[in-house]
């Protein structure tokens, strides 16, 4: 039986302390007529055989070189990172609520606060949250909670944040009686225009939501936008790439004040893809709001000795003390994730994570201009790019997918589906882990399936 | 000594500098910072001992006895990990097409698979992404259904007081109002005051058994009569699934909607507060709420085929929880454990978890500490209650579990379940050796002896961990949550508990708050 330590000699000494003659016996308090039939479930295998099969099938799924992107991003990890994560005493560890025995883990959890807010430019952050989408949901829940100003429980939605992200908003806040308006993105440049908050009166929107990336990789004018959502009296929630931010404007500098809540999808530091997660979504918010932000937070302070140490804080907002009227139902964070994203940023280094910004940006021009000189292909939209951006495909982007990933190449995401207006259009990014070998072979094999 | 001290200016790590080989730079310069962000500037080498050092700072399963009641801190198999991180699962990309994803949406078929049958359930969607949204799935399911039907009166979720806080606070989200219902002194639901409890305002009841008073809740058929002849459903919280796994199943108990913590009983780990998973199964009714992606597999020629499941096939669902999928890498841990204990090893935890819990109550009844519930049998954690001590020494359950920190034990669950004064909730797991629980026993013993002897010396405790009692006043009053410079002159060099001299409580004094 793996895992279970116990001999047989010392079954019978804790059944005769317990004074049963059976394990059986302990259940005996669970009606007969509960009792279920044998499991029907696969055959026991041992480590051998285990690593066998999930070797083969992880075999099946190798070989791709990635151009995907939307929202997932295929960064090199440095080794330290997950040697140093995966250390028994960070993996088996629990939520730190003995702070004492836990200063590692609560530690960690303060540097990487202090690493977002830094990042972001904005005053706290918390321990993370699930990830980017859930965090854009507790987000506009955060803002809602926040801005008493406001007349009516009204976000503003720009369909230039992630579709996904989008539904899993309204999922999460639908109960909670908040309207969401969605903002169209002005057709050619691919971004939200400022004049469309001027159709709002002040104190009718609680909080204006928008992406720097945004979706199709363009950036937003986020100084104009955060300027007139100010003026309408609502808060800013920006959900921002963390890679960018090696380069781009902090969002706590946008406009004459900045935004206000920034959260976002924490995957590109030091997270590997794994299909989905997980990933961990992080969040900072300007100091006045702190007391409304969901999930764990760390603060430091001091022991009887006057030793620096770490402790779970403000905790009169979560489910254990406030139960139904916590600002979130959170328990757990992120943790793991957030001690391999606070090991890559150490490694980085400002310098470091400005040079890997830098290099996506640099291959996304490259793979822009290899995959334009196609003929029928071109970008949709005439605003500048980080690392990722919008095509038009003149193949049905469907088919050009499948018929790419068999010649191993993981050409990007269909944007048809959640922008029909957008026709055949191809949404495909590169990282710093992109070579000129690879985007040479992806024009190619495009120049192919078009026909040139 | 946080690491932005250690960062020396201009100091980087060569080796993790990408190669901007074109050096292209197109975007215009309003959008491009001013400065650099404030972030570590440190070597490789500084990086990785930091960090290093800071993990000896932490108990964790891997070091220490760990038994935090309600949390199932079990062993995490290393396989799992190193499996998960694979190549070909760690490179995949969540969107990659579906032909360079048969192998992990195999997998999670089969996880979907395995869950079903081990809950009772009709179907199981793996997507929450941590127990609490697998509750927040499950209550949200039966919103959806109540309103489908038209029956929008509905609008109260019953919770045992004993319930863990996500329950009301996830009944809350999801719209509900909550209402209590009180535990008798057996430690069951007290079915008088639920009888009289619902009614047409009732959506449903969330319940965890075993509850988190570490018994099984006997009269749970008769509590899902009751339910479900005033219409509402019922909600499975599996946090406690350990204790009866391979026994007793919730489709079976009559719950229609059930989540898992694949962290706690299927051994995946807990990575000091995330991430985790928390599938949820539901049975006929609810089937088609399930939140999506789900796997589907279908037979074609030469095989199977395994693809998502969308909102366009599942127009009912209620819908995406996560940009993704979910926690996959977390699932596929899961999916190794459960298929290296199978069958009859899952039925082997509960029996050992529950072994294992029933005689460190009796080792620590026999020593005279009083348990919660002496008359039941306990399930695979229990309570002990330190009130006689706390009278007689002014020794607390806080006390206890300081001082636990000292002889190399992480403390249990304290004040939790909060019906019981000075209580500290057990839960050893099927992992733990016989020895261990008798050092256990051992050191409660000796707290106990050194409460009458000294007991200045209990409550002043931790006293052999890298700090000792912190001041959490403090920290709430005077929020530091981002680092902006130094607070003490602090203590360097590492930690390693157990090995250095034992320091006093009253410590001196190395610097003062800036």
């Amino acid at each position: 039986m793996p895992f279970v330590p116990h001999t047989e000699e010392d079954l019978g000494q804790m059944l005769a302390a317990i004074g049963v003659e059976s394990v059986e016996a302990l259940f005996a308090e669970i009606p007969g007529e509960l009792r279920a039939a044998p499991l029907n479930l696969p055959p026991p295998l041992n480590e051998m055989a285990l690593a066998r099969h999930l070797g083969e099938a992880a075999g099946r799924d190798a070989g791709l070189v990635c151009f995907i992107g939307a929202g997932a991003y295929d960064h090199y990890v440095p080794a330290a990172v997950w040697e140093i994560a995966g250390r028994g005493e960070f993996y088996t560890a629990y939520t730190p609520y003995q702070a004492e025995a836990s200063q590692g883990t609560l530690q960690v959890l303060y540097e990487f606060q202090s690493m977002i807010a830094h990042l972001t430019g904005l005053e706290v952050a918390n321990a993370s949250l699930y990830d980017g989408a859930s965090a854009l949901g507790e987000a506009v829940l955060m803002a809602v909670r926040a801005n008493r100003g406001a007349k009516a429980p009204r976000v503003l939605l720009a369909d230039t944040v992630s579709p996904v992200h989008r539904r899993v908003v309204r999922n999460l806040v639908e109960a909670q009686g908040i309207e969401l308006v969605t903002l169209p993105h002005e057709p050619r440049e691919g971004g939200v225009d400022p004049l469309l908050l001027d159709g709002f009166t002040r104190g009718s929107v609680a909080a204006l939501v928008i992406a720097q990336p945004n979706y199709f990789g363009v950036l937003e004018e986020v100084d104009a936008l955060v300027d007139r959502a100010h003026a309408l009296g609502a808060l800013v929630i920006a959900e921002v790439n963390p890679i960018s931010l090696g380069i781009l404007r902090p969002p706590g500098s946008w406009g004459r004040s900045g935004a206000d809540i920034v959260c976002g999808e924490g995957q590109p530091l030091g997270a590997p893809l794994s299909s989905g997660g997980p990933y961990f979504g992080f969040m900072a918010c300007r100091g006045e709001h702190v007391r409304q932000l969901p999930g764990r937070i760390v603060g430091r302070t001091t022991d009887q000795g006057g030793r620096e140490g770490f402790v779970l804080t403000l905790q009169a907002r979560e489910q254990h003390i406030r139960r139904s009227r916590a600002t979130s139902n959170i328990c757990t964070n992120q943790g793991l994730m957030t001690v391999a994203a606070s090991v890559y940023m150490t490694l980085l280094g400002p310098a470091g994570l400005a040079a890997t910004a830098r290099a996506c940006h640099a291959n996304a021009l490259s793979l822009v201009e290899r995959l334009t000189a196609v003929p029928g292909v071109e970008r949709l939209f005439s605003r500048p790019f980080f690392h990722e951006c919008a095509l038009r495909s003149p193949v049905p982007v469907a088919e050009l997918l499948p018929w790419l990933a068999e010649r191993g190449i993981g050409g990007g995401v269909g944007l048809v589906g959640d922008y029909p207006h957008l026709g055949e259009s191809l949404l495909t990014a590169a990282t710093e882990r992109r070579t000129a070998a690879e985007i040479d072979l992806f024009g190619r094999l495009l120049a192919e399936r078009v026909g040139f | 000594m946080v690491i932005f001290e250690k960062s020396s200016r201009g100091r980087m790590t060569g080796s993790q500098q990408a190669v901007v080989e074109s050096g292209r730079m197109e975007i215009p310069g309003r959008f491009l910072r001013e400065s650099a962000p404030l972030l570590p500037e440190v070597s490789e080498l500084e990086a990785v001992r930091h960090f290093t050092r800071l993990s000896q700072r932490n108990f964790s399963v891997d070091t220490h006895f760990y038994p935090l009641g309600s949390c199932t801190m079990k062993y995490n198999p290393r396989v799992c990990h190193t499996l998960a991180l694979l190549p070909g699962f760690s490179g995949r990309h969540p969107r990659a097409p579906a032909s360079h994803g048969q192998g992990v949406m195999g997998l999670l078929f089969g996880l979907q698979e395995m869950l079903k049958e081990i809950t009772g359930m009709a179907g199981v969607s793996l997507t929450p992404m941590a127990g609490a949204q697998g509750e927040w799935a499950g209550i949200a399911m039966i919103r959806s259904y109540h309103r489908e039907r038209g029956d929008v009166a509905r609008d109260e979720i019953l919770v045992p007081n004993a319930a863990h806080g996500t329950n009301p606070a996830t009944a809350a989200m999801c719209g509900f109002s909550v209402r209590e219902i009180p535990t008798d002194g057996a430690g069951d639901v007290d079915l008088a005051a639920l009888s009289g409890a619902v009614g047409p305002r009732t959506a449903g009841l969330m319940l965890t058994n075993p509850s988190t008073l570490g018994v099984f809740e006997r009269r749970v058929a008769e509590i899902a009569r009751i339910v479900h002849a005033a219409g509402g459903l019922l909600y499975y919280d599996g946090a406690n699934l350990n204790a009866i796994a391979g026994r007793v199943r919730p489709g079976d108990m009559g719950f229609d909607a059930v989540h898992v913590n694949v962290h706690k009983t299927f051994a995946t780990p807990h990575g000091g507060g995330g991430p985790g998973a928390g599938p949820v199964g539901v049975g006929e009714r609810l089937l088609p709420y399930l939140p999506i992606p789900m796997v589907a597999r279908e037979e074609e020629a030469g095989g199977e085929r395994f693809r998502w499941l969308t909102e366009e096939e599942r127009p009912r669902t209620i819908g995406r929880l996560s940009g993704f999928v979910g926690n996959v890498g977390v699932l596929l841990r899961a999916y190794g454990y459960l298929r290296m204990v199978g069958a009859t090893g899952l039925l082997r935890v509960a029996d050992y978890a529950t072994l294992n819990a029933n005689y460190l109550m009796a080792r620590l009844q026999g020593a005279g500490f009083r348990v919660a519930f002496p008359e039941r049998r306990a399930t695979h954690e229990f309570i002990v209650s330190v009130k006689p001590e706390a009278e007689a020494y002014g020794v607390t359950a806080l006390h206890f579990a300081k001082r636990l920190l000292d002889h190399g034990f992480y403390a249990p669950t304290i004040y939790f379940p909060q019906l019981v004064p000075e209580c500290l909730l057990i839960e050893p797991t099927e992992t733990e050796s016989r020895e261990d629980l008798d050092r256990f026993v051992a050191a409660m013993v000796a707290i106990r002896e050194e409460a009458k002897s000294e007991p200045e010396r209990v409550k002043s405790a931790p006293h052999r961990t890298p700090v000792g009692r912190l001041d959490e006043a403090r920290a709430a009053r005077q929020p530091d949550l981002v680092w902006k410079g130094p607070i003490t002159s602090g203590q360097g060099g590492p930690v390693v508990f157990g090995q250095g001299p034992e320091v006093s409580g009253q410590g001196k004094v190395n610097g003062q708050p800036s």
